[in-house]
């Protein structure tokens, strides 16, 4: 039954990418940018949470609320002061100015706190449970529980609400939503807002599950969570949560079948692959460039 | 069939998702003609360029140039075959010289390898004098060589205009395309852009497919005549038949208000 | 044969900062503090002009660009410390595994544009730095003991072989057609450029000379290790290119000049040094995306010649 425990894992894991893929996902589907600081507001989700928790003593909810309104803040401020300027600038402007954003909080986060890493408070009981035969820690099963919850709510804003209204209808055409008298502004910083949330949760869940948080530890799995994006088609919701389950459970097969030191480079050749095969991801659609 | 046919298009459409933008266009252009193409805002000619150009690959039907199956070339080897084209939305080489922009067209005829250029074999000095010389030549043709160290983000529209056709017509086409090659441009620049068209056509013995959002300009150079509307051929003759056909004038009716 | 003016003050002016360098350096007033500054400036123009003919002539905007210097770090490791080949052989080796790697990685990812090619640069990159990582003839995580038998006399030649190759290129039919598509790839296409050749090209030659790059690193610092060649040596290649102005070969490389003086000074402060990197990266992105010399070359700065003169 180890294969239970393993698929547990991978679920946990692969929970935590798709979070993070949510955000990658979003802000590409509505400005075309890969924000390459998104893993690092996750990073910074994580030590919100963790200063949260032992600092002032609250519990793991009150800790993952406190980060997720932070990160947003961070999420909208970002986007206010470094990328809304370049919407109308080169792609590699863009992408540019998100690799030195990314670089910027690394670093400023190193410099006031250095690069040692951080045990993270036991916030939440060891309890596990046992489900046909095997041992389930209770963590994980929260852990599977909060994501659903978010992915629930995410999918009820960008379905039923006025503001996911507006999401939908500025990814599809910027102007003509202008037009129709969207504030296109507001629903970029939204966006921004909801991303960012989202990764402080994974950066809360990551730190509670992973107990090691460091100022680099949102490097990679930002990457992964941007593969797992690329992987269920950039800008699809459902293709988010689709590719972060499946990059966490085939790097969970990797690491079981023996070959955890090329964990990381599964992920890279998967990105490879459907790029090279299906540029537009299992959820994406094909476009051609009007000339 | 003729031998000199130059371009046979045969039932050709394409669909972009759930549009079918053009839909069973058959046309032909003969050697040395001079064809154009016209139609309502949207109605599918910039899409027939670039079918036959090969930058998009039509969904049905096939088309011929010179007698081959251009299915499944590449632009560039469409170019290499002997044909060429400007953009409606000029494309230039924006921080190129007006001088370069000739010369990548030329880029064939000269044949050093990389390896000569970067040992700077004589090879790459005699190919590289020949393409200086003759894209110089081109520029002459439009009046563009007083410009040929300015960048051609620099020169002024109309000249943009011109070097487009420049860069083209650099590239040896024996087919010329030319897609709204006057957009923009007010009656004395027009006028005299057409006659320059009639002047190289002569001169370098091209066979012209040319797309023109107005009619009335077309009438006046072209001897034969299509029109596209909502992606289907509509109506083909001389400009006379052109002028008198209903359907045309039902097509062009809700244009002319707004235009 | 009939050279450009601007390849004779290249060359006079490459001599005279050899000759006075190693005057300096026989002098005794550069010590050897200084001497590993100036090899690690040449490596660094060397990866910045590398980068630059992908990045600033081709338009193609690879962000793993130290996956190949690890490439040519690596094998020529090999070739000198375990088949006990003679440097200049080691050397060469790095160099030619490198662009052999980049003709590889080149051929599937270029036709992918924009973000998903840098995107896909970086993975490859990754996946390169990870293979070395588990294999344990050279090292593992740990790395590979490598001799220092570098000088300033090889890296310095390294450096002028890579700028005259690389602005030799550009300065012919091939390197226009490779601008052409940097400038507009559709409209390249359509005057009879093969987009997908030159843009392999320019990824095999930029892949060579950060092999060459990697190589003279490799045999200058007495170990290499995967970690050295992670994405952030990328980011540090890439900073040298768009700081000095994408499309400018001086540009890049009185960036990587300056830059390396900058991190020699913050050698202690490294944290201080990302964060004025970053800062600058982004300031210069907002205010100043061409960069300081744009497409610009310093020599059109000066006036050489009469009219006609060639660009460097
Ligand atoms: N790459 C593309 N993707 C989707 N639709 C396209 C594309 N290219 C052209 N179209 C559509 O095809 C139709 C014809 O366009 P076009 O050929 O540019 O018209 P024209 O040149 O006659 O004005 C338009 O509805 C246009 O929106
Ligand atoms: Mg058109």
């Amino acid at each position: 039954m180890e294969w239970i425990q393993q698929l547990v894992n991978g679920i946990s894991l692969g929970s935590i990418y798709a979070l993070i893929a949510l955000g990658y996902t979003m802000v590409y589907g509505i400005i075309k940018l890969i924000n390459f600081a998104h893993g690092d507001v996750f990073m910074l989700g994580a030590f919100i949470g963790f200063y949260a928790i032992s600092r002032w003593e609250i519990g793991f909810f009150p800790a993952l609320i406190i980060s997720m309104v932070l990160c947003a803040i961070i999420g909208v401020i970002i986007e206010r002061v470094a990328y809304k300027r370049l919407r109308s600038a080169t792609r590699i402007a863009a992408l540019i100015t998100a690799i030195g954003v990314s670089l910027l909080i690394e670093y400023t986060v190193i410099f006031f706190r250095g690069a040692s890493p951080e045990a993270y408070p036991e916030v939440l009981p060891k309890s596990s449970i046992n489900i046909l035969g095997v041992n389930i820690s209770s963590i994980s099963i929260l852990i599977l529980a909060v994501t659903i919850v978010l992915m629930i709510l995410l999918q009820f804003i960008v379905h039923k609400t006025k503001i996911g209204k507006a999401m939908r209808a500025v990814s599809l055409d910027a102007d003509a939503a202008r037009l129709m008298g969207i504030n296109v502004d507001n629903t970029i910083s939204a966006t921004f807002a909801i991303g960012s949330a989202l990764a402080g949760a994974a950066g809360v869940i990551f730190g509670v599950y992973y107990t090691r948080i460091e100022p680099l530890m949102g490097v990679l799995p930002g990457l992964k969570a941007f593969i797992a994006a690329v992987f269920g088609g950039i800008g699809s919701i459902p293709g988010a949560m689709v590719g972060g389950l499946s990059l966490g459970l085939v790097e969970t097969v990797v690491s079981a079948l023996g070959f955890s030191l090329w964990r990381d480079a599964a992920a890279f050749v998967i990105l490879i692959l459907i790029l090279i095969l299906k540029p537009s991801g299992i959820f994406g659609k094909n476009t051609r460039e009007k000339v | 069939m003729t031998s000199n046919l130059l371009i046979k298009a045969e039932n050709v459409g394409i669909q972009f998702g759930g549009l079918k933008a053009v839909q069973n266009v058959n046309l032909y252009l003969n050697q040395g003609e001079l064809v154009g193409l016209i139609g309502p805002n949207g109605a599918g000619k910039t899409t027939t360029f670039n079918m036959i150009t090969g930058v998009y690959q039509p969904t049905f039907g096939t088309i011929a140039f010179d007698g081959k199956n251009l299915k499944g070339l590449k632009p560039y080897q469409v170019t290499k075959l002997g044909m060429s084209r400007t953009f409606q939305n000029i494309r230039l080489f924006k921080d190129l010289s007006v001088l370069d922009n000739v010369k990548v067209a030329n880029h064939n005829i000269a044949k050093h390898s990389i390896i000569s250029s970067i040992l700077r074999l004589p090879s790459h000095f005699s190919g590289e004098a020949k393409m200086e010389q003759e894209s110089i030549e081109f520029l002459k043709i439009f009046g563009l060589d007083v410009y040929k160290d300015e960048l051609a983000k620099n020169l002024p529209y109309g000249m943009q205009r011109r070097l487009e056709i420049a860069r083209a017509l650099a590239a040896k086409p024996k087919l010329l395309l030319l897609d709204e090659p006057a957009a923009g441009m007010n009656p004395q620049e027009t006028h005299d852009l057409m006659e320059l068209i009639a002047f190289i056509r002569k001169e370098f013995n091209l066979t012209i497919l040319l797309i023109e959002h107005d009619m009335h300009l077309v009438m006046g150079i072209c001897e034969r005549i299509y029109v596209l509307d909502h992606g289907q051929l509509i109506a083909d003759g001389t400009p006379e038949e052109i002028r008198n056909n209903p359907k045309v004038i039902e097509a062009y009716l809700g244009e002319e208000v707004d235009d | 044969m009939k050279k450009s003016k601007a390849f004779w003050v290249f060359s006079v002016l490459a001599l005279v900062i050899y000759a006075v360098v190693q005057g300096l350096i026989s002098g005794g007033i550069l010590d050897l503090y200084y001497q590993n500054i100036l090899v690690q400036m040449c490596i660094n123009i060397m990866l910045a002009v590398s980068l630059h003919i992908i990045i600033g002539i081709t338009g193609q905007f690879s962000i793993g660009h130290a996956g190949f210097m690890a490439v040519g770090a690596y094998f020529s490791a090999i070739a000198t410390m375990k088949l006990g080949l003679p440097l200049p052989v080691g050397l060469l080796l790095g160099a030619v595994v490198a662009a052999l790697a980049g003709l590889l990685v080149g051929i599937p990812t270029l036709r992918l544009k924009g973000d998903y090619l840098a995107i896909a640069t970086l993975g490859f990159a990754e996946i390169i730095r990870i293979i070395f990582l588990n294999v344990d003839y050279v090292g593992g995580a740990a790395g590979m003991v490598v001799m220092n038998m570098t000088t300033w006399t090889y890296a310095f030649a390294g450096v002028v072989i890579t700028i005259i190759v690389i602005s030799n290129f550009t300065k012919s039919r091939h390197g226009r057609g490779a601008i052409s598509i940097r400038e507009d790839e559709i409209a390249a296409d359509a005057m009879g450029i093969n987009t997908t050749y030159y843009k392999v090209v320019a990824f095999t030659i930029g892949s060579l000379f950060a092999g060459l790059a990697g190589a003279i690193y490799a045999h200058n610092f007495f170990i290499i290790q995967p970690t050295t060649f992670n994405f952030l040596k990328s980011f540090d290649i890439l900073i040298y290119v768009v700081l000095g102005g994408l499309g400018s070969l001086s540009g890049s490389v009185i960036a990587a000049i300056f830059l390396t003086v900058v991190s020699a000074y913050l050698a202690n402060f490294p944290e201080t040094r990302m964060i004025i990197y970053s800062l600058v990266l982004i300031l210069v992105m907002l205010y100043r995306p061409t960069g300081l010399m744009g497409t610009k070359e310093i020599t059109s700065l000066f006036k050489f010649g009469k009219k006609g003169g060639t660009k460097i």
